[in-house]
């Protein structure tokens, strides 16, 4: 690339993200769903995850240290003080929480060595053997969702023989890097040159991640959002909620649907439901 | 700067205010040269304690980082959400600490300040040994230190580059920048000196200095190339001293996250920068007219001036600060609004509360004249300064990371461990480790300039009284 090359296409050169329509013609855009009306809090999809992602169970003195490995988290809040708090339910309400995987992540500009980034179908991936540690993608993360190898877990979390459990295709990371949730990146990559030695799409419902998969209530969906036809797709449709858009404009005031965040303009793909409450109860 | 009061002030003042004692205009400069070179030869007792001391905490600094290094970082009890702890905030306040030599040496050099002559010396080590303390942060703080090149833009066969989106990519590039030049600007301004010192010295310390000194003679001809290439470095650094703080202040400013996503901070960590600098120079010139017998060339109105400028710039900061929590304050920003609240009411009021103490009012006592000739309350001011400065990073990193943006990671409470204690002040004994050094081996007063400043202090008195 030359110079007056560089110069007369500058701004075609930055990386705009996201825009209108950016995934019309593209083959894949991953997303998710997660229905809080659904959700139990029963942790199953957290269990999945550590199995699928071969997370380390940290034990109890570094969890209470708050350096837990969990990608997927189900976070668990109270109604005190409303009229919700009262016995059985005290208002508890979970949420299920995993890397957003925004559209415009504040992680991505600010990693100084480009370990982590934007892939072609919508993944907001990490690079384990370029990251050297510096945590800023962390530290400007606003959902707090990036795990930091504080420990070499690898020793400490599989002693022998556990390590022979651990899922092949996916890295142990060693300690000193950062991880966080990849959309179970490993069965994209899988049912995608599957479909591609077919000459065909991956078709809706082929893959979905181990948390989907667990899931008892089937409060998460997972898919395709380029394909239109797929459920994402039409959840997303549905609620009316716009990948490219900081600000809803709903048509319908009973629509669950949000996303966490929106005014930060982080434009996440993952789609929350709002949970229905009788406030008479 | 000659003297430019007229006689009848002179004489209300000759009579009703004690004068302290300034340089002895009538110096020889053999006297100077005899005076500066002694320094290196027999200090006082207290700079081997000075010394020792440091070494051992520079030593346990060195235990604590090996044993971080092998374990890894969970040693040192940072966690989710607080992923930076003290290794940032001490980073800023030793980039801040690197300011004032700059400030001193180039600035106040170009605006013909005479008053700086004896003290910039040591203020421009200040600068380069500070900037090297604040680099082993950079590094100590990394998960991976053994691939921070990769901050580097360095040809490889892969075409991979840094990220220059990044704010940390533009601080490695600062940093390195601005130490390498003041590294230049040091010696470069010490090869006269180290001349001198070649001419006195005997054994292996003459082929040091002999090496050191680039050949100086003192003709004509090199004093004039000497002074123009001195000036343009001196002018080529002024910038890069704004810029590199300012960079540093984007770290956070360019960032989402409430309490700093804030677009006063780059002035703000400057004049932070220069203000803790400024405190750092009154301490090490107490330390230093004590351990090296320097009382005739550091001078209580030498100290007075660099007293009544930190005053200014700590009020130049202190109005920064409030304009900061004004536009929060007044700002529709909930979180940022919530950050700042937490800030004065959390786990870390006692902190936030302190640090405004200590950087707002402390300060104060330099604005009186008996205080200012008191070198006792000057130290104990100047280092409060100094920890009301750390305290402001720690409590730009901390409360930020404990009650951001989302509520599930707001943190009760969190406290470094001793790793993380021990690696800060082993990086406080590295630096005046590394200092103490200098100033045995370099000459911390600057001869030549000394000698200059008497030189037209004595011309101009003549001229007075003609």
């Amino acid at each position: 690339m030359s110079l007056s090359n560089l110069i007369k296409n500058w701004s075609s050169l930055r990386v705009k993200r996201p825009y209108q329509d950016q995934y019309k013609n593209a083959d894949y855009k991953w997303g998710m769903v997660i229905d809080l009306d659904s959700c139990t809090g029963c942790n199953a999809c957290t269990t999945a995850c550590y199995a699928e992602n071969n997370l380390p169970v940290v034990g109890k003195e570094s969890f209470s240290k708050g350096q837990a490995m969990h990608w997927l988290r189900i976070e668990r809040y109270w109604g005190e003080g409303t009229e919700l708090a009262q016995f059985p339910d005290h208002g508890a309400q979970f949420l299920p929480m995993m890397c957003q995987q925004c559209e415009s992540a504040p992680c991505e500009v600010v990693c100084p060595v480009g370990a982590t980034h934007h892939t072609p179908d919508g993944l907001n991936s990490q690079v384990y053997n370029r990251c050297i540690g510096s945590r800023y993608c962390s530290a400007n993360c606003p959902y707090k969702v990036r795990y930091f190898n504080w420990w070499q877990y690898p020793e400490r979390a599989w002693p022998n023989p556990l390590e022979k459990q651990l899922n092949p295709d996916v890295t142990v990371r060693s300690k000193g890097v950062m991880e966080k949730c990849t959309f179970c990146v490993q069965r994209l990559t899988a049912a995608k040159n599957q479909a591609r030695t077919d000459g065909r799409r991956v078709a809706d419902g082929e893959v979905t991640t181990a948390c989907a998969q667990a899931c008892p209530t089937s409060a998460i969906t997972f898919g395709n959002m380029a394909d239109s036809q797929s459920q994402v797709a039409k959840i997303w449709a549905r609620q009316q909620v716009e990948l490219a858009s900081d600000k809803q404009d709903k048509k319908d005031e009973g629509l669950r649907g949000y996303r966490i965040f929106e005014e930060l303009r982080t434009y996440p793909s993952v789609l929350y439901l709002e949970r229905v409450r009788n406030s008479d109860a | 700067m000659i003297d430019r009061r007229d006689d009848s002030d002179i004489e209300i003042e000759r009579r009703f205010v004690p004068k302290a004692k300034d340089i002895n205009e009538d110096i020889a400069w053999a006297q100077i040269n005899k005076d500066v070179l002694r320094s290196m030869e027999r200090p006082r007792p207290m700079y081997w304690v000075i010394f020792a001391a440091s070494l051992a905490l520079f030593g346990f600094g060195v235990f604590c980082e090996v044993y971080q290094y092998q374990t890894g970082l969970g040693v040192a009890d940072l966690n989710n959400p607080q992923v930076w702890g003290l290794y940032i905030a001490t980073f800023i306040f030793w980039i801040g600490m690197s300011h004032s030599g700059t400030l001193l040496s180039a600035i106040l050099h170009i605006m013909h300040a005479d008053w700086r002559k004896p003290i910039y010396r040591f203020a421009e080590a200040m600068t380069t040994f500070s900037l090297m303390t604040a680099g082993l942060f950079v590094l100590v703080h990394l998960g991976r230190v053994w691939q921070f090149y990769y901050v580097v833009a360095y040809p490889n066969e892969r075409w991979t580059w840094p990220n220059f989106n990044s704010p940390l990519v533009w601080d490695a590039t600062a940093i390195g920048t601005y130490l390498t030049s003041s590294i230049v600007f040091l010696y470069f301004g010490m090869i006269p000196d180290l001349a001198i010192c070649r001419d006195t010295a005997t054994g292996f310390r003459r082929k040091f200095y002999w090496f050191l000194s680039l050949g100086w003679q003192g003709t004509d001809r090199q004093w004039a190339n000497f002074r123009v290439a001195y000036l343009t470095i001196a002018c080529f650094l002024i910038p890069l001293a704004v810029s590199v703080h300012s960079i540093v202040a984007t770290d956070f400013a360019v960032s989402q996250q409430p309490g700093w996503h804030i677009t006063s901070f780059p002035p703000y960590f400057v004049a932070g920068a220069l203000y803790s600098g400024c405190a750092a120079i009154i301490t090490l010139f107490i330390i230093l007219r004590y351990v090296f017998r320097f009382e005739e060339y550091m001078t209580m109105p030498i100290l007075d001036k660099t007293c009544r400028l930190t005053f200014a710039i700590a009020m130049v900061w202190t109005y920064l600060n409030l304009i900061e929590y004004a536009s929060v304050w007044y700002g529709n920003d909930v979180y940022a609004k919530e950050t700042l609240i937490y800030r004065a009411t959390g786990l870390y009021a006692p902190y936030w509360w302190a640090m405004n103490f200590l950087g707002s009012v402390v300060p104060f006592m330099l604005a009186f004249k008996s205080m200012r000739n008191n070198l006792t309350i000057m130290m104990v001011v100047s280092l409060l300064l100094n920890m009301g400065m750390w305290l402001e990073r720690f409590m730009i990193i901390s409360p930020t990371f404990a009650h951001g943006y989302y509520p599930w990671t707001w943190t009760s409470g969190w406290w470094p461990s001793w790793v993380q204690w021990g690696i800060v002040l082993g990086s406080f004994g590295w630096f005046s480790m590394l200092f103490m050094l200098f100033c045995k081996i370099f000459p911390t007063v600057s001869m030549y300039e000394v000698k200059e400043m008497v030189y037209h202090r004595s011309e101009a008195r003549k001229a007075r009284n003609l």
